[in-house]
């Protein structure tokens, strides 16, 4: 078994003390929320905190408030396992419920938080491997090295942002609280994210995501969709969400479709929505759409499957989320 | 009632515990968390071991520097390769490892320095302190690199190039066969190599003792999760100098195998000789990592496979050819070679059979055996190849294999005594059970209505339903040792005690597939008495006989005689003295629950504790011995023939269900029906088990897992990239135990370890092909291929996805062996009837 590094850990009793906490370690500390990513990350070095600040213990952080007209407030330490089993949930955020529930194991999803997921570090399989693995091929820039394995070429890492809930908040229009002793701060969940593989967050390392805010689900409609080579347990390798609200002729109003897995940030099908909007949902608009969307999906070969494979089922997918709302009668 | 139980014929044999569904004997310390596993073993002043590993595929060791590591409190011993010189390997003919290497590595893991220090995190920082300067040497990574680089030589053992060994066997006379074909096909397959990935990871303790007054210094104990314990004595012995009789060898509860815990290993040298200089208990556990790269998994191999078929669809000549791709080192991979040929013709009726074979170094983990072990991926090749031959020909596939199969009590035309086999009888229930015949008609019915309304899109769903079906047999056990001797494979003490209490000591090394169960359930059957009175002593080579060990399915086999006639002995003077006493002649007395009666007047009745103080009192202590060899005359008298005779052979058929989304590729198992030819359950519960096993982890291998590699390393060494099916992932199973008792078997029992997993893997590549008309000829059939095989064929590429094929060395690089059976035949037949029974074989 790989074992932790030494750490001291800081259990603050709420919200305050442990952004007073974070800012007095600074640097030195990082949050630990369920744990499910950063403990095996520590366990193959990718971090060496000498402190973490546990976010357990802060009973606001379990809070689940508000309804799908108004809009949602869910704390940031909601498990993964609350929001796939979530009444409200599963009637007007079904993709979100979907997404929660795709993650990994049982066991993971009972611990996993929704703050953990959305800051979820990116993944490549040249850098999710031990210490021995990665000395062994001479590490990559993302940890230890200087160059990229997957684009030895390259001036930048592709590590690849694979949290399933992360293109879902992004479709639905959520964003995120952010606290610190500086204050307080409200920022769309979009713009939580940056290309770059080895820092994609623009979070500042003394904020704590204290909750996340669901607007409102009123003519919404939601969906998810994972490819993944096992049924259980596997991160995404292309996920796909969609938001869609359309008026009463069935012609689309507003749509997000939101590729996640394919780049270091959820990538924001813009001009494929463009394609849909003003448009009824067709065989037709939905395979323009499809089309275009995935060619924002450019993955690498630092995930599982091939490439081109990953790349080709991008456009099926996509259709298939679309014609969901096809097949679920859309039009309200 | 579980599903086993509904689909097992009625008992028709006469046990009171054999053939009865129930826990097995250690269910609930296992369940519970109360067994003790090695890395459980916590001893007083132990020490913490481990290993630096090779960062390079192929290099030159120039240097090690450890005075650094050395300097670091806490840090009490370091060991190199020159410290462990003597070379080691669980076969005689490749002894090819060292503890630590020398000179050279040959795979990223190949162990360099061992430490021993006072806890894990001093060894972290003591590691990091280790310099070794390397030459990096160009590695070969595939079959293919190896044959083309006869340069570069990996390993010594390498006779020409890098192979490692070659085989060439011709049995009856090949060219008259295709000359008798009406058809003839050629095909060629790769099956990828996948891990063990048992759920304990390998781990060791080890415990010098120290006696100056005993010239060799003291005595060494190893506890240690392996399937062979006794081999792991030899080697131990051999590598550290210390005799066998000054080593003791202990496998405690062992948490799964699957073949991955047969050789000696590494870190078990090495925990052993760091004790030895410290002083102290040294243990060492494996990571994960290590166990992907220790491996001794399934070889990845290539197969070219050409049939000659009449057009009736009988079989009329086999050829055969394999390139296995062993990794860096010897382990089980020249039995591996012979197994990828041997059994050919254990299913089939072959009439003449060609079988090339070789086996190839490179610069990856060593391959060994996995459940199946070297007949997995021929079985696999056979069975789709088969399959292609019956679509050919318009023959249901079901039809060609029945046509084929071969007859009980008959010898193979490579020389393999064949006993009970009720393979048709498998294939009868799992082609009922499935509704295979209802689904195929339907299939037809299906398609030509589709075409009828000329494919009516709105109706029609990508996803596409296929059923396969495949057969295999399997060894119950080698019949062979080895090391060839003439002692037994296996044996079993019973000690009764006048309290009442029963112990059976044997070398049986139960690794979760139920094997101390068994011992248990022959010995209270035989003496009728119930389970819960009996002690049991495994696996221990200071406490109990020899039993090889846990490999080629032989334990049920082997070990289940050796305790019938050990418990015989002891039943016999327990029914002299109770006779006597009551008054009854010996032959009408019966034992069952703790109790002896007349069968005549069952109110006469006598204890068995009573009987046993009765037969202390008579004959002193009740100690009796029985054994198990394998009866002669079972195999040809050729070079090589020793690979492949068993005293019996068990047969599974299975049948897939899949479910194929053309669009993706994506597929579904959904569900899997096993038929499997046990001869006789011991306990039912534990054969569906192992059918259930089986066909997991057949599931597994058939369409996720891959052992793979890339710039030299390990692709994937953890359990969350390494694709092995969970529990949610696998699909439905439904066993069908078929039940015809074998006459040498223990109450006619055969294996259900392996054999079971061998079907499952064609059976789900031929109900892919069903499902949506393409052919992916490598495993695992994964969405990728699928998907590229669709496109190939939308495209105009051919049928699917087929590997490329390996330019064949002209001529193949051994002598040809030619060896005729009529000559032989006649002349075992005439010995096997004479053959002496073994003790205690009913
Ligand atoms: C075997 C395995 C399979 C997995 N499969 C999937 C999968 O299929 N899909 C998927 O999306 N994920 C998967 N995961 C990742 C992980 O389990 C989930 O993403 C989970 O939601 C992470 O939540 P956590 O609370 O455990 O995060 P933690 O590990 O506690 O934290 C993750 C990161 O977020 C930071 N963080 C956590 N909470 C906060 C906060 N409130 N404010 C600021 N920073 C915070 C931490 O500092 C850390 O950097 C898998 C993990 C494993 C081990
Ligand atoms: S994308 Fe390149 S730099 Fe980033 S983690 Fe992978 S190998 Fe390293």
């Amino acid at each position: 078994m790989l074992r932790l590094p030494p750490f001291q850990y800081l259990a603050p009793k709420n919200l305050a003390e442990a952004a007073h906490m974070l800012s007095q370690e600074g640097e030195r500390a990082m949050l630990v929320a369920g744990g499910t990513d950063l403990y095996p990350n520590m366990k193959r070095r990718q971090f060496t905190p000498p402190v973490l600040i546990g976010l357990r213990g802060i009973p606001t952080f379990k809070n689940i408030s508000g309804s799908a007209e108004e809009g949602m407030h869910i704390g940031a330490g909601v498990t993964l396992t609350t929001l796939a089993e979530h009444p409200l949930l599963l009637a007007h955020y079904p993709a979100l419920a979907t997404a929660a529930g795709s993650v990994s194991t049982p066991q993971l999803r009972n611990v996993g938080t929704i703050g953990g997921n959305l800051l979820l570090d990116t993944r490549c399989n040249y850098y999710n491997q031990t210490e021995f693995w990665r000395h062994s091929i001479g590490y990559c820039m993302k940890k230890d090295g200087d160059i990229c394995l997957v684009a030895p070429g390259s001036p930048r890492c592709w590590a690849i942002s694979s949290a399933d809930t992360a293109p879902v908040l992004v479709s639905l229009g959520a964003s995120v609280r952010l606290v610190s002793v500086r204050g307080e701060r409200i920022v769309p969940v979009q713009d939580l994210f940056r290309d770059d593989g080895i820092h994609p967050y623009t979070k500042a390392t003394d904020e704590i995501l204290s909750e996340v805010i669901l607007p409102s689900a009123t003519g919404w409609q939601s969906v998810y969709l994972k490819l993944r080579r096992r049924g259980s347990f596997d991160f995404p390798i292309l996920g796909v969400a969609v938001s869609l609200s359309a008026s009463e002729d069935g012609t689309v109003s507003e749509v997000r479709i939101v590729l996640g897995a394919v780049a270091s940030y959820p990538v924001v099908a813009k001009d494929a929505a463009t394609l849909l909007i003003g448009q009824r949902l067709t065989p037709e608009t939905i395979e323009a759409a499809s089309t275009s969307a995935a060619r924002r999906a450019k993955p690498l070969d630092n995930a599982d499957l091939t490439m081109n494979y990953r790349k080709q089922v991008a456009t099926v997918y996509i259709r298939r989320a679309l014609s969901h709302f096809l097949n679920s009668n859309y039009i309200k | 009632m579980s599903k086993q139980e509904q689909n097992r014929a009625q008992p028709v044999h006469p046990y009171t515990i054999v053939g009865t569904p129930r826990a097995k004997v250690d269910a609930y310390a296992k369940v519970t968390g109360r067994a003790v596993y090695a890395d459980d073993i916590l001893l007083p002043r132990m020490l913490y071991g481990r290993i630096l590993r090779s960062p390079h595929a192929h290099a030159r060791i120039l240097s090690i520097d450890t005075s650094r590591a050395k300097k670091l409190p806490g840090v009490l011993a370091i060991i190199t390769g020159e410290d462990l010189p003597q070379k080691f390997g669980i076969l005689p003919s490749s002894q090819d490892e060292y503890a630590l290497a020398i000179d050279k590595v040959r795979y990223v893991g190949d162990p360099v320095v061992a430490i021993a220090a006072l806890d894990p995190d001093i060894l972290d920082e003591a590691i990091k302190l280790i310099q070794v300067e390397y030459e990096l040497l160009p590695a070969l990574m595939s079959i293919d690199e190896a044959l083309a680089h006869p340069e570069v030589k990996i390993n010594d053992e390498a006779r020409i190039g890098n192979i490692h060994k070659a085989v060439s066997y011709e049995f009856g006379e090949i060219e008259a066969g295709f000359a008798e074909a009406d058809y003839i096909r050629e095909d060629w397959f790769y099956y990828e190599g996948n891990n063990h990935a048992p759920l304990e990871a390998h781990a060791c303790v080890a415990q010098w003792e120290p006696n100056p007054s005993d010239p060799i210094g003291g005595k060494l104990t190893l506890w240690t999760s392996t399937q062979t314990p006794h081999y792991v004595h030899r080697e131990l012995s051999k590598v550290l100098g210390i005799p066998q009789s000054h080593v003791r060898v202990i496998a405690p509860h062992v948490g799964g195998g699957f073949g991955g815990k047969s050789d000696p290993f590494s870190h078990e040298i090495c925990a052993s000789e760091l004790s030895r200089r410290t002083g102290r208990p040294v243990k060492i556990t494996c990571t994960r990592e290590e166990v992907f790269l220790l491996h001794r998994g399934r070889h990845p191999v290539k197969m070219w496979i050409k049939t000659g078929v009449r057009r009736d669809g009988s079989l009329t000549a086999m050829h055969f050819r394999s390139f296995l791709d062993g990794g860096a080192y010897g382990s089980y991979g020249i039995a591996s070679t012979y197994y990828t040929g041997a059994l050919q013709t254990v299913t089939y009726t072959l009439p003449c059979y060609k079988f090339e074979g070789m086996r190839l170094f490179t610069n990856k983990p060593p391959c060994g055996p996995k459940r199946g072990h070297g007949t997995t991926q021929p079985r696999y090749a056979v069975e789709v190849h088969l399959d292609k031959i019956a679509f050919d020909l318009g023959i249901d596939p079901v039809e060609l294999r029945r046509r084929n199969l071969i007859e009980p009590y008959s010898y193979t035309v490579n020389g393999l005594r064949i006993t009970s086999c009720a393979l048709g009888e498998c294939l009868d229930r799992v082609v009922e059970r499935s509704g295979w015949n209802s689904f195929h008609a339907d299939k037809q019915i299906v398609a030509a209505g589709l075409h009828a309304e000329n494919g009516a899109s709105s109706a029609v769903t990508t996803v596409k339903r296929g059923m396969g079906l495949a057969a295999s047999s399997y060894i119950c056990g080698a019949g062979k040792p080895i090391y060839w001797n003439e002692l037994p494979h296996s044996a079993v003490q019973i000690r009764l005690d006048r309290s009442g209490g029963v112990t059976v000591y044997c070398g049986a090394t139960d690794i979760g597939q139920g094997s101390t169960s068994i011992l248990a359930y022959i010995v209270a059957e035989e003496l009728g008495i119930q389970i819960g009175r009996i002690h049991l002593q495994t696996a221990d080579t200071a406490l109990t006989p020899v039993d090889l060990g846990s490999y080629s399915s032989r334990v049920t086999f082997m070990a289940g005689n050796a305790a019938i006639a050990a418990a015989r002995k002891l039943k016999e003077q327990l029914f002299q003295v109770a006779a006597e006493r009551m008054q009854v002649s010996p032959e009408r007395l019966y034992a069952v629950n703790d109790v002896i009666y007349d069968e005549d007047d069952p109110g006469v009745t006598l204890s068995f504790e009573h009987a046993v103080q009765f037969a202390e009192a008579r004959f002193g202590a009740l100690v009796a011995a029985g054994s198990y060899t394998p009866p002669e005359g079972i195999h040809g008298d050729y070079k090589g023939a020793g690979v492949g005779p068993s005293p019996a052979y068990s047969y599974s058929t299975c049948v897939a269900q899949v479910a194929v989304d053309e669009e993706t590729g994506e597929i579904v198992v959904e569900k899997l029906w096993l038929a499997h030819d046990v001869g006789q359950s011991i306990n039912p519960l534990l054969v569906a088990g192992q059918v259930e096993g089986g066909a997991y982890m057949g599931y597994g291998e058939a369409v996720m897992e891959q052992q793979i590699f890339r710039k030299g390393r390990h692709k994937i060494p953890s359990l969350l990239d390494y694709k092995l099916a969970t529990t949610l992932d696998t699909p439905e199973i439904e066993t069908i135990l078929v039940e015809i008792p074998d006459r040498e078997g223990p109450f006619g029992g055969k294996e259900a370890g392996q054999g079971p997993l061998n079907p499952v893997i064609p059976a789900i590549a031929n109900a892919v092909y069903n499902a949506v008309g393409v052919r992916v000829d490598e495993v695992p059939i994964t969405s990728d291929k699928v998907f590229k095989a669709l496109r190939n064929q939308s495209q105009g590429k051919g049928m699917g996805l087929q590997p490329s094929p390996i330019e064949t060395p002209s001529p193949w690089p051994t002598r040809l062996i030619k060896w005729q059976p009529e000559e032989h035949q006649s002349a075992m037949k005439r010995q096997s009837d004479h053959t002496s029974l073994q003790e205690g074989v009913l």
